[in-house]
């Protein structure tokens, strides 16, 4: 019935692994990579590496909230519009809950200034940031990066990051980036019949 | 019972205008729920900081809490916590609502496509860009906030070790028994927590 989608992948794994995923994801939707790459790709084998690739493509240039857009997007590709539900519904319980029990039993002060809840996150947060730096270079493999098109991340990377407004905002690489794959594509193509057409002309 | 309604379109139009994901969002929300006075400024920076302390995204937290505090604080009437909780999952809902149905629709016809030269074509053409949109995530979390909150030297370094030691566990695979295994960055994320706890909890 199902035959596009993996076969080992009920909506209950989906949810408690994307559930899994929400409650260990600090620091936003970038956060998560490592652990989807962990969960959905190695463990699972739900998806490959360059599939996950396109489906972050989808999920970075749709606006809302990145985790939430992964979240489906992957779900959808693996269990279909309802695995997209599960694993959406996972992702954003953990944090739904513990704020909600925050809300309810504490007042913000009482964390804030928790000492031990702030040394932890001393710890947490620069490991954070490892686990995100070890996903670009496995994406940079399953992107067959080549000499001629390695400059692409790097030029991304350098502009965004320098946070210059508009021309560092990353809707605008990922559409510089479909739109140079579509001319990459079409150019020879267009160019190909061109030169037939000139060719059939002389003759 | 208006407060619902209006939160219901803050957070759609949060779930809908949000591009970027995270601290992107930020000022969005607060200008959607700090300037029609349904919570202070100091609790919005306290809401961005218990954030920063529990998992999953920003935009979910600040809605479920949000959602929770307005009713209350908007008209006494509504002080309690199923009215709370009301408003917590029709905040919560409204943000992710949009994104989700959004997801869901270009995934499918991009499946519905994916044979087409065009749809490949853009995709190899994103592929880098996304490399580097991850780079960029790494590159910006390199900041004061995650690696010396405090401006004490010796936490910087301490710090940029804990990364160090992340990434390497996180990337290379270690040999035990003969077979290999990367260690999950779930497990990571607690040692890291640990190591923070006993290297700034304990005084």
């Amino acid at each position: 019935m199902n035959d596009s989608h993996s076969p080992q992948s009920s909506y209950w794994s989906l949810f408690s692994t994307f559930f899994k995923i929400g409650a260990f994801t600090f620091g936003g939707g970038w956060a998560m990579i490592s652990i989807i790459e962990r969960e959905i790709v190695d463990k699972h084998n739900w998806i490959e590496r360059d599939d996950f690739l396109d489906l972050l493509a989808i999920a970075q240039s749709l606006p809302g909230i990145l985790a939430v857009n992964i979240a489906t997007a992957v779900g959808d590709k693996i269990r279909g519009g309802k695995g997209s539900v599960a694993a959406a519904i996972g992702t954003i319980l953990p944090s739904f809950l513990i704020i909600l029990a925050i809300a309810i039993f504490l007042t913000p002060d009482t964390i804030k200034n928790n000492h031990v809840i702030s040394s932890i996150f001393m710890g947490i947060r620069p490991a954070v940031v490892a686990l995100i730096i070890a996903p670009v270079i496995t994406s940079a493999q399953a992107a067959h990066l080549k000499w001629k098109t390695v400059w692409i991340p790097l030029v991304v990377a350098l502009m965004i990051s320098l946070d210059l407004g508009t021309i560092s905002s990353p809707v605008l690489y990922i559409l510089l980036g479909a739109v140079g794959g579509l001319l990459f594509w079409w150019l020879p193509r267009y160019s190909a019949r061109k030169g037939r057409k000139h060719h059939s002309d002389k003759i | 019972m208006q407060i619902y309604f209006q939160l219901i379109w803050a957070y759609l139009k949060i779930g809908i205008f949000g591009f970027g994901g995270g601290y992107a969002m930020l000022s969005l929300v607060e200008k959607s729920v700090v300037q029609p006075g349904w919570i202070s400024e100091t609790m919005f920076t306290d809401i961005v900081a218990i954030s920063q302390m529990t998992p999953g995204p920003i935009g979910i937290n600040s809605a479920t809490y949000i959602g929770f505090v307005a009713p209350g604080s908007v008209d006494t009437a509504l002080n309690g916590v199923g009215w709370g909780l009301l408003g917590s999952c029709l905040a919560t809902l409204a943000v992710v609502v949009p994104s989700f149905l959004l997801v869901l629709y270009s995934s499918h016809f991009i499946r519905r496509h994916s044979e087409s030269g065009a749809i490949k074509a853009v995709f190899a053409g994103l592929r880098p860009v996304v490399v580097g949109l991850i780079a960029s995530a790494a590159i910006m979390l390199m900041n004061a906030a995650n690696f010396n909150p405090n401006g004490i030297d010796w936490q910087l370094w301490v710090n940029i070790a804990i990364c160090a030691i992340a990434f390497c566990l996180a990337f290379f695979p270690i040999k035990i028994w003969g077979k290999k295994f990367k260690m999950h960055p779930i497990l990571i994320i607690i040692l890291a927590g640990v190591a923070g706890y006993l290297i700034y909890g304990i005084n």
